[in-house]
């Protein structure tokens, strides 16, 4: 039985998402809605994304049965779906790719991207290189000395990286300064947003590109246990991983679906030491929809913390905010202590150095799985790979091992 | 009749046109803005354009988008900026106040406060720049309700199809983007603004006011010659900035360019 189909055609999930953007971007994001409805049923077109995503992206990724982690745990058992192994580290190449060909069929030439912790603006130049796009990567200055060397891979890329200095100086920032660019280079640019935020289409489409994660978590989870797991576990910072395991179980109704944001030092510490506006934020519109927001009594945008550069952003996809008050899926929140805790556990256990962001879902999972129990089965999106996050590790704990 | 209709077709009668200068509310304090109000109007400004701030302006160049982050950093609520409206309005009745800003602040208020208190301060007109018309009607509903003008950019890529979709749910004036790009961009082209105000006018019988871009005397007149009203922002919030600590000069700097321009629409 297949009954969900939000969006509905303005963009919205009840209350939430839609088009809040100024009239100078109207026309961008209805030639961008109008390709998006051409194409996405196009069969040259999805072949095409199917082909790039095997052979230049490395799909499928597994569908791993983490024994020792869930040996360790001594409760449920546990499955990473592996985006870690995607080419760029991150499931953040499924949805360049399919934007970037995207722009390709709108005869743009050049493409513009936000990045925070850089593994989207990492993706973006990596599939503008391959196209031979101009590709422009906006980023936070503060995020700039944060992530160094994926400053230095897009640049080796061919990307511009421009450092945002207005504002807070990070990714929501850096968002701003992408669509004021948008808006001036209307003509032959395209925007790829790395998350299910901004105007309608952009959370539907990048939500779509991004379902390829739960599509084959499902498919092989039927093949390896047989039926359907009992709970999905994702990080969630704007949430395109968490909506892209998450779509393809809407409607499977006995799976349980957890999405874990950053609690940062905790919530209880109040909205500038955390990132979790499902867990403790309020209603608001900001870069182009309705949602939950981190913001304060004026209707100011708060900029919250996460050790996670990437799971700091104080707004969250608009269908996650359905999925919250719809009552169909959770959404929990974990400290970075608690991340850290997963990034070493799984590390150790598994050999799998995760990124801080996915950290985030496995220190979740790890607490649901004692909870539920031997009988049962969890997937846990391994969203990246940690490789990029060594050295805040490194920073936080000292050099000694 | 709306204070907005009202200059309009007073200017009209004469063959002249509005000057609507723009400032943040709150940049280098209330009381600052204030005193700005009354340089604005002494310097013959028909209607002011009051920036609320708000921590994301998307659609504002550098020059303002540092005046917004300015006035949040001193704590400037839209709250503040009502009660500000209402402290002009006790010595001013006849200059229209427009209050130009994003949704979040308003949809925090709650749109029906916001339409309640911004009517009892004296608010004439509303633009919020994020909110297009396909977004608009809860709002509208409300500030029809208390008679305010519900002001909506038009921008050069506007398509016909959406002009006239602007042409039912816009009141007092339109305000068209003169160029593709933030405010305060450069290259203002007069003949392609002409052009367009020509097919907006096809589709909308308001008022046409021009801004983005526009920072001198002599533009200010060219455009005026196809606009009913010429908006002017960053120049002026640029001399904000640059005399902040220097009061006096600020308001001098910004009252003499502000009555340059006036007097180019008042020929």
């Amino acid at each position: 039985m297949n009954n969900y189909n939000l969006p509905d055609d303005s963009g919205h999930f009840a209350q939430y998402g839609g088009i809040f953007i100024a009239e100078t971007l109207m026309i961008a994001v209805s030639e961008l809605k109008e390709a998006y409805e051409k194409y996405q049923d196009d069969s040259d077109f999805i072949a095409e994304f199917k082909h790039d995503l095997k052979h230049y992206v490395g799909r499928e990724t597994p569908l791993y049965h983490a024994q020792n982690l869930s040996q360790k745990i001594s409760g449920a058992q546990i499955y990473l779906k592996r985006e870690d192994l995607n080419h760029t580290g991150a499931h953040k190449i499924n949805n360049t790719i399919g934007q970037a060909l995207l722009a390709k069929r709108m005869g743009k030439t050049r493409i513009i991207a936000e990045t925070g912790a850089g593994q989207h603006g990492v993706a973006t130049a990596t599939v503008a290189a391959r196209l031979g796009l101009e590709c422009v990567v906006y980023m936070g200055e503060i995020d700039m000395a944060r992530q160094a060397l994926n400053v230095f891979r897009m640049k080796l890329l061919g990307a511009s990286v421009i450092p945002v200095k207005s504002g807070s100086k990070t990714l929501k920032d850096a968002l701003n300064e992408a669509m004021r660019d948008w808006v001036t280079n209307i003509d032959n640019t395209f925007y790829i947003i790395g998350t299910v935020a901004g105007p309608h289409p952009y959370p539907m489409m990048v939500r779509d590109f991004q379902s390829v994660i739960g599509k084959e978590a499902k498919r092989q989870f039927s093949n390896q246990a047989g039926g359907l797991p009992d709970a999905l576990v994702a990080c969630v910072g704007g949430g395109s991983n968490a909506i892209g395991l998450f779509y393809p179980f809407i409607d499977d109704k006995s799976v349980a679906i957890y999405g874990v944001e950053a609690a940062g030092y905790g919530l209880e510490k109040g909205p500038t030491a955390h990132a979790a506006p499902l867990c403790a934020g309020s209603v608001g519109v900001l870069h182009g929809n309705r949602t939950y927001l981190m913001e304060d009594k004026n209707g100011q945008i708060i900029e919250g913390h996460s050790i996670s550069a990437g799971l700091d952003y104080p707004g969250v996809g608009p269908e996650h905010a359905y999925l919250k008050d719809s009552g169909r899926a959770n959404y929990v929140a974990v400290t970075d202590e608690e991340a850290l805790d997963g990034f070493h556990t799984l590390t150790r256990v598994e050999g799998i150095l995760p990124a801080l962001e996915s950290a985030h879902a496995v220190a979740y999972g790890m607490k649901l799985a004692k909870q539920l129990g031997k009988s049962k089965n969890i997937i846990i999106n391994l969203s990246g790979r940690g490789d990029k996050d060594i050295h805040t590790v490194r920073e936080i704990e000292g050099n000694g091992l | 009749m709306s204070k907005l209709k009202n200059i309009f077709q007073t200017l009209k009668q004469n063959q002249q046109k509005a000057f609507i200068p723009f400032i943040t509310a709150g940049d280098g304090g209330l009381d600052n803005t204030y005193a700005l109000m009354q340089t604005l109007v002494d310097s013959g400004a028909d209607v002011i354009e009051l920036g609320v701030a708000f921590s994301d302006p998307m659609a504002d160049g550098v020059v303002i988008a540092r005046s917004h982050q300015r006035a949040v950093e001193a704590g400037v609520s839209l709250d503040n900026v009502l009660d500000l409206v209402r402290r002009f309005r006790q010595l001013n009745n006849t200059t229209a106040i427009v209050l130009m800003g994003y949704l979040n602040p308003i949809e925090i208020f709650g749109y029906q406060a916001f339409a309640d208190k911004a009517r009892e301060c004296g608010v004439d007109g509303v633009l919020v720049v994020d909110m297009p018309a396909e977004e608009a009607h809860d709002l509208k509903r409300r500030l029809d309700a208390v008679d305010i003008d519900f002001i909506f950019l038009v921008a050069p890529t506007t398509t016909d199809k959406r002009l006239k979709l602007l042409a039912t749910i816009a009141s007092g004036f339109v305000y068209f983007v003169a160029l593709k790009g933030v405010t305060g961009a450069q290259h203002l082209n007069i003949e392609s603004v002409n052009a367009n105000l020509m097919k907006v006018r096809k589709f909308i019988d308001l008022p046409v006011g021009v801004g983005f871009g526009i920072k001198d005397a002599t533009t200010a007149q060219k455009v005026s010659k196809s606009a009913d009203a010429v908006i002017v922002g960053s120049v002026l919030v640029a001399f904000i900035e640059k005399y902040s600590r220097d009061k006096t000069k600020m308001l001098a700097s910004v009252g003499t360019l502000a009555k340059q321009i006036s007097l180019a629409l008042k020929r």
